[in-house]
């Protein structure tokens, strides 16, 4: 599903590179928490997952495909085979929840037809059904969440990438939208989800993959948050 | 891609952009009138050229007695029948030469009249004052130096003179005005396209969200960047058919009406309305494809895809 050969990435006009020699392998299904300080090369990690930015060096593979010799062209292809979900949600304001799911699948040319079936479908998933009118600013920041989810969802993509999707939330709501990206890992979709939430890494027990400095330091199946807190 | 949606995000865009759109609109339509008027003004010229060198005259100006103490060419005084037949056999033996007529002072004296009737200087002039001349026609215009070669500085002969000057002079200043024309075009053109780069990259900025989760969810470079450049060719078009207007309203107001220059230069004949409708297809798909093309290079630079 995803693969990393000593991956390094330097930014333009930075010596310190912000991904020292990362070689990792996740797979089919699995869920993967990415841990780490602020500036240990999370976003970069996510970033070149999602061909926004391309390695200095080594090979990142995603969904098969060796991102480095993929062609610009096609990577909007390869993005509609992945959901991502960020922190600040980013749902459109002036478009009803409803809209904001549709959106997903209009800018990818599926039909009317489909898109009246496949909309109520998801956000029932999500547990938002009978919500579809309802403007983004008149819900709470974990049914705003929900919303992201299901527009990253409505797709079925393979892989699920989430930058910190409970850093706005508070426990109690992180907790729901957790369960909620379990459900989803477990119809088969990947997730990768980056996040500095100890409480949840150390509940789920699911694989943790920590950053340090750009190096990977730690990779450990039914891992927990960091070693001593 | 669903039109309908394409269509109704481009509307959106042009309203948030209103007062920009209005200033690439009335640009384009300027930079454009100009350009098609610069085309018409060519076209006006060459029509005239064809009709005016069918109608000019190298003239052969013969000395009278008057001129005999004035122009130094004419010391030997008056032409006389002799000569005047020698200049006459030898223009009938030239190729390039179509007809010759011969204009006496009285008729010239005539002419003369007619041309400034009434005015103090035409009253002081006698018909002996006013020179026999042969008008001669070529059959390629531009041979007058054949002739001017052949008779200039002959006995008798004042001067050889080619009526195409004074007309050329009228058509250097017409060519002068489209240069300037074409010049100020030029001018307005770049104008137009900074505005265009602009509205697009302002545009793309306010939309950066939407494009940004357009992006994220996998919508092709070409769909994203579509509706900018459409909102760039549709105001570009309402830009390009005010100039048609422009032009169309232009030429039936110098013309037709208002001015009415075809009633008070009856000699000048106009380019008509088809030359004009001609023209307003080529200025309708410049209105439409620069601001596109422009867009999308301001696109490459201000929208990430």
């Amino acid at each position: 599903m995803i693969r990393f050969d000593n991956v390094s990435k330097t930014y333009p006009k930075q010596s310190r590179p912000a991904l020292r020699d990362v070689s990792l392998e996740v797979e089919k299904g699995e869920f993967v928490f990415l841990v780490g300080s602020s500036g240990s090369g999370k976003s970069t990690f996510l970033r070149l997952l999602l061909r926004e930015e391309r390695a200095s060096h080594g090979m990142v593979h995603v969904l098969g495909k060796d991102l480095a010799r993929l062609s610009n062209w096609k990577v909007p292809q390869m993005r509609r085979q992945l959901g991502t979900v960020f922190q600040d949600f980013r749902l459109l304001p002036n478009k009803t929840v409803g809209e904001n799911v549709a959106f997903a699948q209009e800018v990818i040319g599926k039909s009317r037809g489909e898109i009246r079936k496949s909309v109520p479908q998801v956000l029932d998933l999500v547990g938002l059904g009978g919500k579809e009118d309802r403007m983004p600013g008149e819900l709470s920041g974990g049914e705003q969440q929900r919303v992201a989810i299901a527009r990253a969802f409505v797709n079925r993509p393979m892989l699920l990438i989430a930058d910190e999707p409970t850093g706005n939330l508070d426990p109690q709501t992180s907790v729901g939208i957790m369960k909620l990206l379990d459900r989803i890992n477990r119809t088969g979709t990947t997730v990768v989800m980056a996040t500095h939430d100890q409480q949840i890494v150390d509940q789920m027990r699911k694989r943790v993959i920590e950053l340090e400095g750009g190096r990977l330091v730690r990779d450990q199946s039914r891992g927990v948050y960091g070693y001593q807190h | 891609m669903r039109a309908q949606f394409v269509l109704s995000e481009i509307g959106v865009g042009l309203r948030r952009n209103l007062t920009m759109t209005f200033a690439v609109v009335i640009s384009v339509a300027l930079s454009l009138a100009l350009f098609g008027g610069a085309l018409l003004m060519r076209e006006q010229v060459s029509t005239m050229k064809g009709y005016w060198y069918d109608k000019v005259n190298v003239s052969i100006f013969f000395c009278n007695k008057n001129d005999a103490e004035t122009i130094p060419k004419c010391a030997k005084g008056a032409v006389t029948a002799e000569q005047k037949r020698q200049v006459k056999a030898d223009l009938d033996k030239m190729d390039v030469v179509k007809k010759v007529e011969y204009e006496s002072a009285d008729q010239a004296f005539k002419h003369y009249k007619e041309q400034f009737g009434d005015s103090s200087m035409a009253d002081t002039i006698t018909p002996d004052q006013m020179q026999e001349s042969y008008r001669v026609k070529l059959k390629d215009p531009e041979k007058y130096k054949v002739v001017a070669t052949a008779f200039a500085g002959r006995d008798g002969v004042q001067s050889v003179q080619d009526q195409r000057g004074i007309l050329d002079n009228l058509f250097n200043l017409m060519n002068g005005m489209n240069v300037v024309a074409l010049y100020v075009m030029a001018l307005m053109l770049v104008i137009a396209l900074m505005l265009i780069v602009n509205t697009v990259r302002v545009s793309a900025f306010s939309r950066r969200r939407e494009t940004g989760i357009m992006r994220l969810v996998g919508a092709s470079s070409f769909y994203i960047q579509m509706p900018f450049i459409m909102e760039a060719a549709v105001a570009g078009l309402i830009g390009g058919v005010f100039a048609c207007v422009m032009l169309l309203a232009g030429r039936y107001f110098l013309i037709d009406h208002g001015l009415a220059l075809s009633e008070k230069l009856t000699l000048v004949n106009f380019i008509g309305w088809d030359a004009v409708l001609a023209k307003l297809p080529l200025v309708l798909a410049i209105a439409l494809l620069m601001p596109a093309l422009a867009g999308f290079v301001a696109l490459r630079k201000y929208l990430k895809v």
